[in-house]
């Protein structure tokens, strides 16, 4: 018999028992929609948190306070020893191959006139700020300069949440605002950045260093962000700037991170889940495929007289196990296609709302098990229908 | 004209085996049926008269002796080779007519020659000829059950004839049909005889019996 004569006899066949032949669709269909959706979620995820993290600028370096997973003292805090001096002895060191960045921050109230802003987040930093992070440039007014910023005068440069949220639609440059009673002149107004983690990066302000230092009282540093002038100085950089930090400092009190380490530590975690998600999705196909094999058995069962009786009119052994293979795999194959219109319509729905992104991997994998699970449930059917005697089967009721 | 032998079976015996005992239902039966012979085979039921015919139509096996279908020694052949030969050269025509019931008329008629792996068109119109020739052209489309008995059979009929078999073998083909209808079958099975087929009728009526060319009796797994 040829592809078409068994294209026939199995849609013949499954429209015969179509409620059946439904539900056991319906068990590929949610497998192999949840494998697309899930990983589609796992990669839209993925993506979401890699352009995130892209979008400060590839060629970034973190210096962090503290060791990550080293020793805490009991109050479960490590003591920051991160100094703005360290970041000064860093600049001087580095200038060649890196520009150099310490950053104090301090969420605090922002007043102007009658109206307040609760918890913006105050960054204190050097005037080179918008060249080493992506996107911290201007869209209105001026950055402060490298004067402003040894001189700890208070100008500032503020986000776009705490523009429409103080000024609405007016324009803020040259007004004043108070951080906590001290008043600041805007200069500037920054570029929307949008949300990091679901923080809100616009709700901040940023002010010279030292006008922080001496507002918050501190001489300890947040972060030190350090960019390599070229991609492939980061290493270097990285290296030089442990050695500059050591001179003073031991391994213990800080630690330096690469945008590329971030990166892969996120990726693989994400990578993992999507894989665990995927797999649990992949489960739900393999109960699926014993739904498949079950009715199928029914089937062979059911149609014993109808096999002995085409054994008699001259079907081969292989001309019934051809059939009721190319039932089982119709009927995962259909449920196959079903459920990879369904998850990916799903899924460009979600990528609306949500974070979501098809991968062209995730419905061909789906479709080839869809396939393997037609073929691989459907051989144990197919194969007790092929060796049934013709005469005990036409004799069977 | 000389008679040539196209069945030949010598020393057929068929044992069925269950748990306990060995029960011989053919005893080394040996008969032959030459071409364009019309034999009927009676006996009362239990008689082994419907395994014999199974043997002959290659649906079930011997337990030993020879089996010759047109000089060839058909019990040698692969499973594959003897669904081969049911599919070509024997057209069976069941009691219980044995027709599928979520297919129409034309479809359960072609059936055979989709596994001769005829062409769509060819065993289409083939199987138009042959529902007209038993009187059934109207009905090409039709579910089997929505047909009488009479008509049924007589699709099994155009069905048993679609791969131009020289051999046809009838199970009790009246054996669920009224006087009138079973007078009809019988009527097409000897048109079919006149024009050359060998046909080999199983049945325990009289009447069925006497209207073949040759009468063979069976009792207790023997002929007698």
């Amino acid at each position: 018999m040829d592809i078409l004569e068994l294209l026939k006899l199995s849609i013949n066949a499954l429209k015969v028992n179509k409620m059946r032949s439904i539900l056991t669709m319906l068990g590929v269909i949610i497998g192999v929609f949840a494998v697309i959706v899930l990983v589609s979620m796992g990669s839209g995820l993925k993506k979401y948190i890699t352009d995130q993290i892209s979008g400060l600028g590839s060629n970034l370096i973190f210096v962090i306070p503290g060791q990550v997973g080293g020793s805490r003292t009991p109050g479960g805090q490590q003591t920051n020893k991160l100094t703005i001096n360290d970041a000064r002895r860093l600049d001087t060191k580095l200038k060649a191959i890196a520009d150099v960045g310490p950053v104090v921050q301090k969420p605090s109230t922002i007043k102007y006139k009658n109206k307040t802003d609760k918890q913006v987040s105050v960054l204190g930093t050097t005037s080179n700020y918008p060249d080493i992070v992506i996107n911290a440039g201007t869209t209105r007014g001026v950055y402060f300069n490298l004067s402003q910023e040894k001189s700890g005068a208070h100008v500032t440069v503020i986000g776009k949440t705490v523009q429409e949220r103080l000024f609405g639609d007016g324009n803020p440059i040259g007004e004043k605002i108070s951080v906590e009673g001290k008043k600041y002149t805007i200069i500037g107004v920054m570029k929307k950045r949008g949300a990091l983690f679901g923080i809100d990066q616009d709700n901040a302000i940023v002010i010279p260093i030292n006008a922080a230092t001496r507002q918050f009282g501190v001489d300890k540093v947040n972060a030190i962000y350090l960019a390599a002038k070229r991609p492939e100085l980061v290493e270097l950089v990285k290296k030089q700037a442990r050695q500059a930090l050591l001179q003073r400092l031991t391994e213990d009190d800080f630690t330096l991170q690469t945008q590329e380490q971030t990166l892969n530590t996120i990726g693989s975690v994400i990578g993992a889940l999507t894989i665990a998600l995927g797999g649990i999705a992949a489960i739900s196909l393999l109960v699926g495929g014993i739904g498949v094999m079950n009715i199928m058995l029914v089937s062979v069962t059911e149609r014993t007289k109808e096999i002995g009786l085409r054994k008699a009119l001259g079907a081969k052994r292989s001309d019934i196990l051809s059939q009721f293979i190319f039932e089982a795999i119709m009927l995962s194959v259909t449920g196959g296609v079903i459920g990879i219109i369904l998850g990916l319509g799903v899924s460009v729905l979600l990528s609306q709302v949500f974070l979501s992104e098809v991968t062209p991997w995730s419905v061909f994998l789906a479709f080839l098990f869809s396939v393997a699970v037609g073929l691989i449930f459907g051989i144990a059917p197919a194969y007790r229908a092929s060796r049934l005697s013709a005469i005990e089967a036409l004799r069977y009721e | 004209m000389k008679k040539q032998p196209v069945i030949i079976l010598t020393d057929i015996t068929k044992d069925y085996a269950s748990e306990d005992m060995v029960t011989r239902v053919l005893h080394e039966i040996s008969f032959r049926v030459n071409v364009g012979e019309f034999v009927a085979i009676t006996g009362p039921s239990g008689s082994g008269k419907s395994t014999l015919l199974h043997i002959i139509g290659l649906l079930d096996l011997a337990t030993s002796g020879t089996y010759f279908l047109h000089e060839k020694d058909v019990t040698k052949l692969t499973e594959d080779q003897q669904a081969s030969v049911r599919n070509n050269e024997i057209g069976f025509v069941f009691q219980s007519f044995n027709l599928l019931q979520k297919a129409n008329v034309l479809d359960n008629v072609v059936l055979p020659a989709i596994y001769a792996g005829t062409g769509k068109a060819v065993r289409e119109t083939k199987g138009r000829t042959l529902l007209e020739k038993v009187g059934l052209a109207d009905h090409l489309l039709k579910r089997p059950n929505q047909l009488s008995g009479g008509q049924q059979q007589r699709v099994a009929i155009a069905r048993a004839l679609m791969n131009d078999p020289s051999i046809i073998l009838a199970d009790e083909p009246t054996g669920n049909l009224d006087t009138t209808s079973g007078r009809d079958v019988m009527e097409i099975l000897k048109s079919l005889h006149k024009e050359g087929k060998t046909i080999v009728v199983i049945t325990h009526d009289a009447s069925i019996a006497n209207q073949a060319e040759r009468i063979v009796k069976l009792r207790d797994g023997r002929i007698v």
